[in-house]
């Protein structure tokens, strides 16, 4: 038998409050959309000229400037990306107390992780090292 | 986490068959959902064979007829019988609607289901749960909020223009049935207010009489109150008023990125 509930409908829909946020990610969020339409087509265009390359040329051809920026601009707005949408899944999904919180920092740590690793190998190419 | 079955005492179980009675030229079948709370049973549907011939054209009136000459325990809402208070939404067809105003011929199904609102607490058979839903409403403070004193001798004046703003949100009458439709709601509603409430708040922000509009959009600002509408639209699609609270909604978000810029 559960207790009954001695607190107000109206004290559980206030809650904690207004948490004063939540536009800054809406923001972000669709910038990095838009940035990554150009950049998704310029990928593919690029994936498709490295076909008939062998592995110098392919390499020669990414250590250009402007496709090694816009490779590390595709990269960086790619993970932001996707952390700032596993983010909202995790807060849809996941109301264990504990996990929640777990998986939320998981997803952050593995995002730059993966966005510093893709810069540090285009830095490598783009610098022929 | 998740559970993919409901628990032992709410999956749903065949009911009773009531067939119609000799005579009756235009049978039409309504599965309806039906749950007691007192009886300590498990909901089930009900077949209910009504007799269209004597019956009016709305889902309304065969409930009402159902409830009147075949099974006066079946319990549900309704009271003005055409689309203006909001009582009789229910789950009709697979869609939520009201009930007075949905056409018996409207319904696709061969045998019409009838269930209450989704995700609401049922407290009896097509009766659901509104305090949560109502305390939702009653939290964005639906009235207007002014500093100004009233003129003395005549109303707080409107331009047409700004009277038109109003168009297509003062219409809604607070029948749950697009935010008992929206995933995101069924998810985290307790946080989450949901695209009849949002409308209705945005109803009051965009009103030129209202002097509160900031206060209104700071405590709106939140990941869970505003940005849970991920636009899945369910909720224009089911609305019987033929509203879109997901426009609503949009504005809202306009709004606060226009407060504090890109």
């Amino acid at each position: 038998m559960s207790r009954p509930n001695l607190q107000t409908p109206l004290k559980q829909v206030r809650g904690l409050g207004s948490a004063r946020g939540g536009t800054h990610h809406f923001i972000v969020q669709r910038i990095t959309a838009i940035a990554l339409v150009p950049l998704s087509l310029w990928l593919v265009w690029l994936l498709l000229s490295l076909v008939h390359l062998d592995y110098a040329g392919a390499r020669a051809l990414l250590a250009t400037p402007c496709h090694a920026v816009l490779m590390a601009a595709f990269v960086l707005a790619a993970f932001w990306h996707a952390q700032l949408g596993l983010q909202v899944v995790i807060e849809d999904y996941v109301h264990t107390p504990g996990l929640e919180i777990a998986l939320q920092i998981a997803v952050k740590f593995l995002c730059v992780l993966g966005a510093l690793a893709c810069t540090l190998a285009i830095v490598r190419i783009a610098l022929g090292s | 986490m998740a559970e993919i079955r409901l628990p032992k005492n709410s999956r749903v179980q065949k009911g009773k068959h009531f067939p119609a009675p000799a005579g009756a030229t235009k049978v039409r079948t309504f599965k309806v959902y039906r749950w007691n709370p007192d009886d300590g049973q498990n909901p089930r549907v009900d077949t209910f064979d009504v007799d269209l011939a004597t019956c009016g054209p709305m889902v309304l009136d065969a409930l009402i007829k159902i409830k009147n000459e075949i099974d006066p325990t079946l319990t549900f809402r309704r009271s003005c019988r055409e689309g203006i208070c909001g009582s009789c939404a229910m789950n009709i067809d697979g869609t939520n609607t009201l009930a007075c105003t949905k056409a018996i011929g409207d319904c696709d199904a061969k045998d019409v289901p009838v269930y209450p609102l989704p995700q609401m607490e049922v407290i009896k058979d097509l009766v659901p749960d509104l305090t949560h839903f109502y305390a939702q409403y009653a939290s964005i403070k639906p009235w207007i909020r002014t500093q100004s004193a009233p003129p003395p001798d005549a109303e707080r004046l409107q331009s047409k223009e700004d009277r038109a703003k109003l168009d297509g949100l003062y219409e809604c009458i607070l029948c749950a049935c697009c935010s008992s439709s929206c995933p995101s709601y069924w998810w985290n509603g307790d946080r989450y207010l949901g695209p009849a409430i949002l409308l209705q708040a945005y109803r009051w922000i965009v009103d030129s009489r209202d002097e509160d509009t900031g206060a209104r959009l700071d405590d709106l600002e939140d990941p869970f109150r505003l940005y849970r509408c991920h636009t899945i639209l369910n909720c224009a699609r089911t609305c019987p008023k033929g509203l879109n609270p997901a426009k609503a909604i949009a504005e809202i978000k306009k709004l606060m990125v226009l407060r504090q810029g890109a």
